[in-house]
């Protein structure tokens, strides 16, 4: 198991007094909050933040953490010394108020339960007594299958607490229908598919949030889809009748004469679907031909002279 | 609770079309009624359909505003009255993300 440097984490120097230790974990706890944040990675800094500050909050965890010795680094792989933790005079546990859910292993093997730090695990009781946690989990999925709506596999990983009260990972896949229309950030209540309700009460939900897999050619914004659509010079200058792709398969746009790069064309109720169903919007890109053979280029030397035409009027250039 | 079951799971999305009771959210979200009635109180939820709470429904997606109030809560240390500015600046900063890639988007030329 890897050694976890939880000074390092919090950014701090190991004489840190307890007041610099909670400055340097709410200032870290405030950037990489999964609510707030859009940090790469933030849930799992948020985790590690948080772990650190569980240990060096806690005066006796940090001093049985101090004795580990200064001379570890981390990510060494580290095994705790025999009766590291003797000595030791405990509370009567109950410390590790957090959520230890997603904790490293290191932490599980000094603090977790097993160890002389473990707490009463389910101090925080939320809820009815009996019926299981919820569970929350974020799902990425393809744009087209909440268009149309689909069946998909996914494989979550479900935290789930082994014999001897710790915490284990446990894959599991579901299959799961995706309702048509459903949109980024809204979640999906599967009932009873949380954890287990503790003396057989019964089990909580778990929650699925939705998020879109980037999609190489559309953009979402709510309901409404957003698309880039190139066109040539004498379709925009002349106007006309071309092919714009849409989740629902390609759709013919009349392109108006005089439009230029940038122009947005609304094709209306063709975003995601729902009771208003959102749109999608074209935004034009005029993209030049090259002058790559003496045809072109004298056609393009043509243009310059027929058109008086300088798009920079006015630009004080 | 079995690992791997064919069986096609159907859940109930929470949009702002369905609603739920107070009742209804408590327990969904875990959280005592009197917490909500502050939540209420703050402005923070904003229920339709009568005066009394008895008569009250919340949009689903209220359900997720509780959620991240009782983080921030438990997370940063924040009251009632900074969770409300938070998730006020929080879906705005979303909103402006979501703009800023789209204008990213028309900005980029096609991949094809």
């Amino acid at each position: 198991m890897e050694f976890k440097d939880y000074y390092k984490t919090l950014g701090l120097s190991q004489d840190a007094s307890q007041e610099e230790v909670k400055r340097a974990y709410r200032r870290l706890a405030r950037k990489f909050h999964p609510d707030v944040s859009k940090e790469p990675d933030a849930e799992n800094r948020f985790k590690e933040v948080n772990e650190a500050y569980e240990v060096l909050k806690d005066p006796e965890k940090r001093s049985a953490y101090d004795r580990l010795g200064s001379e570890w680094q981390g990510g060494q792989d580290f095994r705790p010394p025999p009766e590291w933790d003797a000595g030791f005079e405990f509370r009567g546990g109950g410390f590790t108020d957090a959520d230890t859910a997603g904790f490293s292993d290191f932490f599980e093997t000094l603090f977790g339960a097993g160890g002389p730090f473990r707490g009463a695990r389910g101090a925080h009781t939320r809820g009815a007594a009996l019926r299981g946690e919820d569970h929350h989990a974020k799902v990425l999925i393809e744009l087209e299958d909440a268009y149309h709506g689909a069946t998909r596999q996914i494989r979550l990983e479900m935290p789930e607490l082994d014999p001897h009260g710790r915490v284990r990972r446990r894959p599991r896949t579901l299959q799961v229908r995706i309702p048509k229309g459903v949109t980024a950030g809204q979640h999906i209540r599967l009932a009873g598919q949380g954890a287990p309700g503790p003396g057989g009460g019964p089990a909580g939900d778990l929650y699925l949030e939705i998020a879109f897999r980037p999609h190489p050619r559309f953009e979402v914004h709510g309901r409404d889809i957003y698309s880039t659509l190139p066109v040539t010079p004498w379709e925009a200058a002349l106007g006309g009748r071309v092919q714009a792709p849409t989740l629902g398969g390609p759709v013919d746009l009349q392109i108006p004469a005089g439009s230029q790069s940038g122009r947005k064309l609304r094709l209306k109720g063709r975003g995601l679907p729902g009771r208003t169903p959102g749109d999608q919007y074209v935004v034009l890109q005029i993209v030049t031909p090259p002058a790559d053979t003496e045809a072109t280029r004298r056609f393009y030397e043509q243009m310059a002279r027929t058109f008086s035409f300088d798009p920079r009027t006015g630009q004080g250039g | 609770m079995s690992g791997r079951e064919p069986i096609t799971l159907s859940g109930w999305v929470l949009d702002e079309e369905s609603t739920v009771g107070l009742g209804e959210l408590c327990r969904a979200a875990c959280v005592s009624a009197e917490l909500l009635l502050d939540m209420v109180q703050e402005g923070l939820l904003e229920p339709q359909g009568g005066e009394s709470p008895a008569d009250w429904r919340f949009p689903a997606t209220a359900l997720t505003r509780v959620w991240v109030v009782v983080r921030l809560q438990r997370d940063l240390q924040v009251n009632l009255a900074g969770a409300a500015l938070a998730l006020d600046l929080i879906e705005e900063l979303n909103t402006l993300r979501e703009r800023v890639r789209a204008l990213e988007h028309q900005l980029r030329p096609d991949p094809d």
